[in-house]
Formats: structure tokens, C-alpha cells, sequence
């Protein structure tokens, strides 16, 4: 099966601070994968490379057959890429409908958008994806005004309409109430029936539930990759997170 | 359905004006009219997209200065205009030649304006410099074109501008007549681009752009370039600045550097502020009503006029944020929760 991405010996330099010092990772379709480790271990920087927001200073990011290392993020987006931040980032002066109509998935340059208008189909799509995250009634309302759940909700809701071939996700749980996790994780899996996810998360419970393949990142580097058994068997593993027995968010659930 | 009745009634009234208004008061009204294009233009890059320019008088001047070129050559009846003359000026100077023909000059009133703003926003916006410092930027290049304007007297009029016009398309400036066929002109300009820039922004356009105002990140992230979003409205915010000010010139006879300048490029921020800026019509009437205050004042009290427009503005930041047009919401929105309100009591008395 070909990866969806293939990232190689991928190095971010911020100003000699080597953030990412040659990370390798390959992800293949259908795939959800985990990226634990420590703070500061480069997970956020290796998302913020992959979706552009960051440069790398060498190596290369591969998508599909794309080379994607040196593009900006909107056309990384248009290409197949989403990115899901951790705080829900939806436009609070738009509706819950007008969210989704800007995320839908379109042609975003500008003379298509100056004509463009919603058709039945595109319509029908729309109330569909609203009616499973539980937001159709509240299609009307300003987005800004929904609660903390429901605006997270409205973002997913834009994610999965956007169509993605790749999803990142960081943190996405941080801030949930147990059932909204549960909701969160069943959805998971349901997004990697049709993209491949890359997720970065804290909570070890989380990771173990969910989780076939878990990468974990130390220092800028991978560690090792496996399932969340065999990570945990890594001696190298447990000499990061027990080295650190401070570090309690990761250590605990280790 | 409500609302368009209002803007009908608000059009048909503009139109109506030559018939009960003085001659005076209709020049004034058709100045006005001309801010209130302005006004439209800053209220789609300002309140829609969160782009705050210091620097619309540069695009109302070039666009001024365009069709004032033109008036000033009919003027001469192919003698040098007179400014050139005093200045030692021997030759009409290569690019003033073009200026002969109208169809230029309008052509030149919108497409100088725009190029300017397209070069501008696309430099600062595809660096992402934002917020105020493109705030500043745009109001460094008022101070530049105002410069450039004032010392390049023999070209420019200098700081008189110019002014002593005579026809235009053969037709006496100074009859009643024409003056009236300028001011259903200008209604009927400011009608079309209202209409226009309603029709974007209630478009999918309209979305976009205020999803770039509260987060142009995430617009990136979503795989829209705001660069060209706003490169496109800035640009076309300055296209009706240019077409305002040749509009202008044809009505008030005369175009100088200080029309251009700091403080006139931020009245017009300002009458989008007081009329909300946030809402065209909002923008339409802040352009008017602070005008007629303006003009009321200035005729009554010359002195306090500044004093009075800087404690507006104080009092719009702190007080009615949203405007005029804020305050008519906020006013229909209670009428509608009131009739709301009975419906339900109606429908409990029912059941």
C-alpha cells in the first residue's frame, strides 16, 4: 500500500534551537497514528511542518507524490491536508451553517468563490454532516454563541466536510468531559475510514483506548514506533519518561 | 423584506432631492453622496474584512486629480493651464497629454487608484503585516502623495490644486442643470456600488471575508489565500475612492493636496465608525449625517468643528462601537423579540 505521507529526515532549526533534529515517519491510509512524548519532544513541530505552518530548514515531507515541504498552507489544505488546532477555532460572527459552507469541500480561489452558491446537493451534504454532530437545529445561530462542547463539535463537523486525506489533530481531547472523549474517540475511528489521522495527545488513557500505532518523540527525534504495549516495553521509553518522573501528565499513565 | 423597502425609500428620496432641495443644499448633498461612496468602500475593507486604512484620501486625490487634469485642459481651450504658465512651465508635460481625452481620465480615476492599492496591500499582506502597522504604512503614503503634490507645483497646482474649470463634455460647469444631471449621476454611482458590494457581501465572498477579519489563520488553514481576498477588496475599495473623487471634482470645482490628506483620509474612517461600520447603509448615512453636522457647525462655530469630531470619535470607541447602524439594530431587535413575545402568549392563549 502506498503511505500518505512519507516524512524524510525532516530538521526545523529555530535560530539554533534544533527542534526537530531528522524525524522519519511514514503514515499509510486508514491509518490512526499517535504521537506521545515528553514536552518539547518536537511533536507540535513536526504537525506545524507537515501542514506548512512551519518551514523545515532540511529533509523532505512527501504527500501522496507531492512534495509538500516548501509549500504554503493553503494549498497544502487544498491538496488534502487538514489541521485541527487545540483551541476550537471556529468564526464566532458566522452561523453554524456559514462554518460549514466556508469548510466545505471547493474551489477556494477567489473568482470561483465570487460565484459561488450553495447547490441541493452541496445543501443535503451540509444538513447531513450537521444532523450527526448533533447541530442541525442550531444551524441558525451564531457559532460564537454555542457552548464550549458544541463549538468543538462544529469543528469536527467542519473537518469531516472539508473531506481530508490527512487529518492532524493536536490535543483534541484537552478540555473534555469523560463522555465527550468517549464521543471523541468513536469518531476517531470513524474518520479513519475515510483519511488517515496523525494525533498528538497527553492523555495516556486516551492513547491506550484508541491507539494500534504510537510513535513516540524524544528530544527531537523519533524514539521508537510499535503498538502501546510494545512502547511501553521500550527500555529507552522508560528511561525518558521515568528520567523525567517529574514530567507527571506522561509519566502517570506510563 | 423589510429592509430593501428601506433602501427604496432611501434611493427614491436621494433621486427626488432636485426637486425639494436648494440649489445649495443640493450641492452639498451630491458632495456628500460622493463621501458616502467613500464610506461604502471603507465600511467592506474595515468592518467586513478588519483592514483599517489611514490612507482612502490618496485614492480620492488620484482619482480627483485625474478628472481635474481633463477639466483644467478643457479649461485652457489648448492653451498651458494657467498654474503651468505662472510656474514657467513651456510644455504640457508628457503625461498630462492623455488627459485631454474624458474616456482616459475616468478610465485613469479608477485604474491609478486601484494599482496603487494593489501594489501596496499585495506587498504588506503577502508578508502578513497586519493590524496597525498596515494602518500606519497606508497613512505613510498620504504624507508621501501629499509631499509629492504640494512640491511638484508645476505639474500639480501645487497647494491650490487645481481648480477654475469651465466645461465638461461641453457643458457649463457652473449651470444649474448639469449640476443636477452630476448629482443623479452620483446618487445613481453610489446606488450601483451599494448594490454591488451588498450582492458580495451577502455572497459566499462575504463569508470569507469576515472569517478572515476574526481569523485569518484559520481562513489559511481552511485552504482560502487570504492575500488575494484581501489584495481584492483593498483594491476595490480604492477603485470607489477614485470614482468618488472624480465625482467630487466635477461637483465642488476643485481638488487640492490638503483633500487628500491626513486628516480628511481619517474623517473617512470616522464616518464609517459613526454610521456602523460594520453595515454599507450604516456607512452610507455615518457619511452624510456627520457631513451635515460638519457643515451645520462649521458655518455656526468654525473653531470647535475638530474639538467636536475628535470627541465623536471618543464617544462612537467607547459608547456605540456598532454605530448608527448599531443602534437601529439593536432597536428592531427588541421589536422583534416584542412581536416574539405576543406570538407566544397568542399561541398559549390558543392552546
Amino acid at each position: 500500500m502506498k503511505p500518505v505521507l512519507m516524512c524524510r529526515d525532516v530538521v526545523v532549526d529555530f535560530d539554533g534551537f534544533r527542534a526537530l533534529q531528522g524525524v522519519d515517519l511514514v503514515v499509510y491510509p486508514h491509518e490512526v497514528r499517535f504521537l506521545i512524548g515528553p514536552n518539547g519532544a518536537g511533536k507540535t513541530t513536526l504537525l506545524d511542518v507537515i501542514c506548512g505552518r512551519t518551514r523545515a530548514t532540511d529533509g523532505r515531507v512527501l504527500f501522496f507524490s507531492h512534495d509538500i515541504t516548501q509549500r504554503p498552507e493553503y494549498e497544502i489544505v487544498q491538496i488534502g491536508i487538514a489541521r485541527k488546532f487545540q483551541s476550537p477555532s471556529i468564526f464566532p460572527f458566522l452561523t453554524v451553517w456559514e462554518n460549514m459552507e466556508l469548510a466545505m469541500r471547493q474551489d477556494r480561489r477567489l473568482r470561483s468563490v465570487l460565484r459561488a452558491k450553495l447547490t441541493g446537493e452541496e445543501k443535503e451534504m451540509m444538513a447531513a454532516q450537521l444532523e450527526k454532530i448533533g447541530l442541525l437545529d442550531e444551524r441558525h445561530r451564531l457559532a460564537g454563541s454555542l457552548s464550549h462542547g458544541q463549538k468543538q463539535w462544529l469543528e469536527i463537523g467542519m473537518q469531516l466536510i472539508q473531506r481530508p486525506q490527512l487529518l492532524l489533530l493536536d490535543e483534541p481531547i484537552a478540555g473534555m468531559s469523560a463522555a465527550e472523549r468517549e464521543r471523541t474517540g468513536e469518531w476517531l475511528h470513524e474518520m479513519a475510514e475515510h483519511c488517515a489521522v496523525i494525533i498528538v495527545e497527553h492523555d495516556m488513557d486516551f492513547v491506550r483506548r484508541y491507539s494500534k500505532q504510537v510513535t513516540v518523540m524524544h528530544e527531537g527525534k523519533v524514539l521508537c514506533e510499535g503498538s502501546m504495549d510494545e512502547v511501553q516495553q521500550n527500555e529507552r521509553v522508560i528511561d525518558v519518561y521515568l528520567g523525567r518522573g517529574k514530567n507527571a501528565c506522561c509519566a502517570s499513565g506510563m | 423584506m423589510n429592509k430593501r423597502w428601506g433602501y427604496w425609500l432611501f434611493f427614491a428620496a436621494l433621486f427626488l432631492a432636485p426637486f425639494y432641495l436648494t440649489e445649495f443644499r443640493l450641492s452639498l448633498l451630491g458632495k456628500f453622496l460622493c463621501f458616502a461612496i467613500v464610506a461604502v468602500g471603507i465600511s467592506l475593507i474595515w468592518g467586513h474584512t478588519g483592514i483599517l486604512s489611514l490612507g482612502h484620501g490618496v485614492y480620492f486625490g488620484l482619482g480627483a486629480y485625474c478628472m481635474a487634469m481633463y477639466l483644467k485642459l478643457e479649461a485652457s481651450r489648448g492653451h498651458l493651464p494657467d498654474f503651468m504658465e505662472w510656474s514657467g512651465v513651456r510644455e504640457l508635460p508628457w503625461f498630462w497629454k492623455p488627459f485631454a481625452h474624458p474616456m482616459v481620465a475616468i478610465a485613469a480615476a479608477i485604474a491609478l487608484p486601484t494599482l496603487l492599492a494593489a501594489l501596496l496591500s499585495y506587498f504588506t499582506f503577502k508578508n502578513r503585516i497586519q493590524g496597525v502597522y498596515f494602518s500606519l504604512l497606508s497613512q505613510a503614503v498620504v504624507v508621501v502623495f501629499v509631499t509629492l503634490f504640494i512640491g511638484k507645483q508645476e505639474w500639480t497646482g501645487g497647494t491650490n490644486g487645481l481648480t477654475n474649470f469651465s466645461t465638461v463634455f461641453g457643458f457649463s460647469l457652473s449651470s444649474p442643470l448639469t449640476q443636477i444631471v452630476l448629482y443623479w449621476l452620483t446618487a445613481a454611482v453610489l446606488a450601483l456600488i451599494f448594490v454591488m458590494t451588498r450582492r458580495l457581501t451577502t455572497g459566499r465572498l462575504g463569508k470569507v471575508l469576515i472569517a478572515i477579519r476574526d481569523a485569518e489563520n484559520r481562513v489559511r488553514f481552511l485552504g482560502f489565500n487570504p492575500t488575494v481576498y484581501k489584495v481584492f477588496v483593498y483594491s476595490l475599495s480604492a477603485a470607489f475612492a477614485g470614482v468618488a473623487g472624480a465625482l467630487f471634482v466635477l461637483q465642488v470645482g476643485l481638488i487640492s493636496p490638503e483633500m487628500m490628506g491626513i486628516i480628511p483620509s481619517i474623517e473617512m474612517v470616522l464616518w464609517a465608525a459613526v454610521g456602523g461600520r460594520h453595515s454599507l447603509m450604516g456607512a452610507i448615512m455615518g457619511a452624510i449625517v456627520m457631513n451635515t453636522a460638519k457643515s451645520f457647525l462649521s458655518e455656526n462655530y468654525p473653531d470647535l468643528w475638530l474639538l467636536l469630531l475628535g470627541a465623536l470619535f471618543v464617544v462612537v470607541v467607547l459608547f456605540v462601537p456598532k454605530g448608527l447602524a448599531g443602534i437601529y439594530e439593536s432597536l428592531a431587535a427588541v421589536r422583534i423579540k416584542e412581536k416574539r413575545g405576543h406570538e407566544c402568549e397568542a399561541r398559549v392563549d390558543v392552546s
